[in-house]
C-alpha cells in the first residue's frame, strides 16, 4: 500500500489567542501537528502495518511547517514532503485543496490519502472532501472505523460518524479517508524515531514542482479578525442545608432565567 | 425564473435536523437584501412531506430531486446533483445548515464551481449585494469575518442554534417543482447503518448535561469483587457517575456531554465530547458536572447562553464561567436535581 497522510501545523490547543495587526496571534504558544492529524498519522501506520508499503507524510504550508513533518517521521512515517511557496501564503481551502491533489499527483500511484477531521486553527474541515473531489476520488470523511481494507481487491469499507447514526459505506481504492477521534490512539514517537527525524532532510517542492503554476487566486478574503467580548460572568453560588433545598433553589433561579 | 438565494434541506431518512429550518429562517433576511423570495433544495428519497414542512417554514418554492436511487446520502451524486441545480437556476446565494453530511457536500460543490465555502456562520449582513459572514475560529477563541467577492455562487453553511427557528405556519402555500437530475457514476456503496451512540444530538440540544473526570470521584462507591483491576474500577465508578448524569438529562430531553478527560479516561465514547477536539455546542443550559474547565473545554461550551458548575473545587476555572455554580458532591447534588427537574416539569 501507498498511503500517504496529510497533516497541517497549528497552534497548540491550550494557547490563548488574540487578534494582533488583524492576523491572529497565539503568543509564545508552541506550534505542533494538528491534534486531529495525529489520529490520521496514526492510521497510516496502522494500515502500512497489516499491509505492507510505505507512509509519506505530505503538508502544505510556510518553512516552519517542517516542524510537524518531523513530528510525523517521529511517530513512523517512512517519508516526508513538504509543499511550499510564497504564491501560497494567502491560500484558502480551495488553494490548499488544488496544491495538495496536485502534490498526491506527484507523488503517484497512491493508494489511500489520510486526512485529519478538521484543522484546530481554521477550524474547516473541508479540504479532505475538496482534495477527493479534484482527484475524483471516494470522499470518506469522518471515519470512526475501518472494518474492511482488501488492497487485492481494490477495495475499503468505513464507517462514517452522522449525527443519527454510523453509515458504513465501501468503495474502491484510491479513496480520501478522514479520520476522527475514535478511530484509534495516536502512538507517542519512540525515542528512535525522533533521532530518525531530527536528522532527516525532507525533501520541500515548490507550486511549479507540483505543476501548480500559475498558482489560483484565493476567492475567500477576510477583512476583520475579532476577538469576541469575553463573557463577563459573576458566578451566583446556591447554598443550601441540604441538596433539595440547593436543587429547588437551582431550578427556580434557571426557570426565571428562562433557560429552561 | 431565477432562485437568488437557494437552502439545502439536509436530512437523514427524510427526517430533517432542527438546523435545516433555523437555516430557512434565517435565509429570509438573504432573500429580502435581494428582492428575492427564498427557495430550497432537497435530494433523497420520498420527500414530498419534508417539502411540505419547507414551505411551512418559510420556503417559497421547493425544488425535489427524489428517486429510491438517492435514498443514501453519497457526497459525490449529491453534489452533482445540486451543482446542477445551482447552474441551471443561476442561484447567488446557497446556504446550508452545518451537519456531517453538508460540510462535505458544500465543499465538493464548491470545488465544481472554484468557489468559496464558508462553514460554522454565526452571523451575516448583505454588505454591497453581497455576504459578509462572521464565523469561530481556533474554537470560537476568535472570529473572523469572510467574504468572496470574487465568484458565484457565494456557499455558507450555518452553525446550529446560531439563528432562531422559524415557527411553522399550518396555513403557508408554496411552489414544489420535482427535478429529474441523474447523479454521475457512483463511487460509494452504503451498506448500512448502525445506531448513533451518542443519544440526543449535542448540536442540535438546547439542554446539555456534561460529565468530567470528577464523575469517578465517589469513595464510598465498591466495585463488585470481580472486579480487581484499579483502572476498570475507577471505569466502574465512573459509569455509577455518568448514571446520574444521563438521569438527570433524561428528564428535560437533554443532551449527554462530557469533558476531554472522562473520553479520554475510557469513561464515555468520544462522541459525547464536547470542547476544542470534540463538538462545539451553544445550548441554552450547560450543566458541567465534575468538570474543572480547561481551556479546551471552554472553547466548546463558552457561548452556552447559561452555565451551571457543580463542583466539590471551588478554585475550578469553571466557575469564572458559570452563571450559577453549586460547590458540592455531584453523587449528592445530582440525584435531588433530577427529582426538582420532574417535579417542576410535571414529569413525577
Amino acid at each position: 500500500m501507498n498511503v500517504v497522510v496529510c497533516v497541517k501545523q497549528t497552534p497548540d490547543t491550550a494557547a490563548s489567542l488574540s487578534v494582533k495587526d488583524g492576523r491572529a496571534s497565539w503568543g509564545d504558544a508552541p506550534l505542533v501537528l494538528n491534534p486531529w492529524d495525529e489520529y490520521a498519522v496514526e492510521q497510516a501506520l496502522r494500515t502500512k502495518e497489516t499491509h505492507g508499503g510505505k507512509v509519506t507524510a505530505l503538508s502544505m504550508g510556510p518553512t516552519e511547517a517542517r516542524e510537524a513533518l518531523k513530528q510525523s517521521l517521529a511517530m513512523g512515517c517512512d517519508e516526508a514532503v513538504l509543499v511550499t511557496d510564497p504564491a501560497l501564503a494567502e491560500a484558502d481551502s480551495l488553494v490548499t485543496s488544488a496544491a495538495l491533489a496536485a502534490a498526491l499527483r506527484k507523488i503517484g500511484d497512491v493508494d489511500i490519502a489520510f486526512f485529519g477531521k478538521q484543522a484546530v486553527d481554521t477550524d474547516t474541515g473541508v479540504t479532505a472532501a475538496q482534495v477527493a473531489r479534484r482527484l475524483g476520488w471516494p470522499s470518506l470523511t469522518l471515519t470512526a472505523a475501518i472494518p474492511a481494507l482488501d488492497p487485492s481487491q481494490r477495495s475499503i469499507t468505513v464507517e462514517r460518524m452522522m449525527e443519527e447514526s454510523r453509515q458504513t459505506v465501501r468503495a474502491g481504492l484510491p479513496a480520501v479517508v478522514s479520520v476522527v477521534k475514535e478511530i484509534n490512539e495516536p502512538r507517542y514517537p519512540s525515542f528512535m524515531g525522533i533521532r530518525r527525524a531530527s536528522k532527516a532532510e525532507i525533501p520541500v517542492w515548490s507550486a511549479a514542482d507540483i505543476g501548480l503554476t500559475p498558482v489560483p487566486a484565493a476567492v475567500l478574503s477576510w477583512p476583520e479578525m475579532i476577538a469576541p467580548p469575553k463573557v463577563e460572568v459573576s458566578c451566583e453560588f446556591i447554598e443550601g442545608a441540604t441538596p433539595q433545598e440547593i436543587a429547588a433553589q437551582l431550578v427556580s433561579k434557571l426557570f426565571e432565567a428562562k433557560v429552561i | 425564473m431565477a432562485e437568488k438565494v437557494l437552502v439545502y434541506l439536509d436530512h437523514f431518512e427524510g427526517v430533517a435536523p432542527p438546523a435545516t429550518w433555523e437555516t430557512l429562517g434565517a435565509a429570509k433576511g438573504l432573500a429580502a437584501d435581494r428582492q428575492s423570495g427564498v427557495a430550497a433544495v432537497a435530494v433523497g428519497s420520498g420527500l414530498d412531506h419534508l417539502a411540505a414542512q419547507a414551505i411551512q417554514h418559510g420556503a417559497d418554492h421547493v425544488f425535489l430531486v427524489d428517486s429510491p436511487s438517492l435514498k443514501d446520502f453519497r457526497p459525490e451524486a449529491y453534489a452533482d446533483i445540486v451543482t446542477q441545480q445551482l447552474r441551471d437556476q443561476a442561484v447567488e446565494v446557497w446556504i446550508l445548515p452545518t451537519t456531517s453530511r453538508t460540510r462535505e457536500l458544500a465543499a465538493m460543490v464548491a470545488v465544481d464551481f472554484e468557489t468559496g465555502v464558508t462553514p460554522d456562520v454565526i452571523a451575516w449582513e448583505s454588505v454591497d449585494g453581497v455576504v459578509v459572514a462572521t464565523r469561530p475560529i481556533y474554537a470560537g477563541k476568535l472570529h473572523t469575518r469572510e467574504v468572496n467577492r470574487k465568484r458565484t455562487p457565494q456557499i455558507l453553511t450555518v452553525r446550529s442554534r446560531a439563528f432562531p427557528i422559524p415557527e411553522p405556519e399550518a396555513g403557508r402555500t408554496g411552489e414544489v417543482t420535482k427535478l429529474a437530475i441523474t447523479p454521475g457514476h457512483a463511487v460509494t456503496e452504503v451498506l448500512g447503518y448502525k445506531p448513533s451512540e451518542a443519544g440526543v444530538s449535542l448540536s442540535d440540544a438546547s439542554i446539555i448535561v456534561s460529565g468530567g473526570r470528577g464523575v469517578s470521584n465517589n469513595p464510598n462507591l465498591s466495585p463488585p469483587a470481580e472486579i480487581t483491576d484499579p483502572k476498570q474500577q475507577e471505569i466502574w465508578r465512573a459509569q455509577q457517575g455518568f448514571a446520574l448524569v444521563r438521569a438527570l438529562a433524561s428528564v428535560p430531553g437533554a443532551a449527554v456531554g462530557a469533558s476531554r478527560a472522562a473520553v479520554d479516561a475510557g469513561y464515555i465514547p468520544y462522541a459525547n465530547q464536547v470542547g476544542q477536539t470534540g463538538k462545539v455546542v451553544s445550548p441554552d443550559l450547560y450543566i458541567a458536572c465534575g468538570i474543572s474547565g480547561a481551556i479546551q473545554h471552554q472553547a466548546g461550551m463558552r457561548t452556552s447562553k447559561a452555565i451551571v458548575a457543580i463542583n466539590r473545587d471551588r478554585d475550578a476555572p469553571i466557575f469564572k464561567l458559570a452563571r450559577f455554580g453549586v460547590v458540592g458532591d455531584l453523587y449528592d447534588i445530582l440525584p435531588a436535581l433530577t427529582t426538582e427537574f420532574a417535579t417542576r416539569l410535571g414529569k413525577m
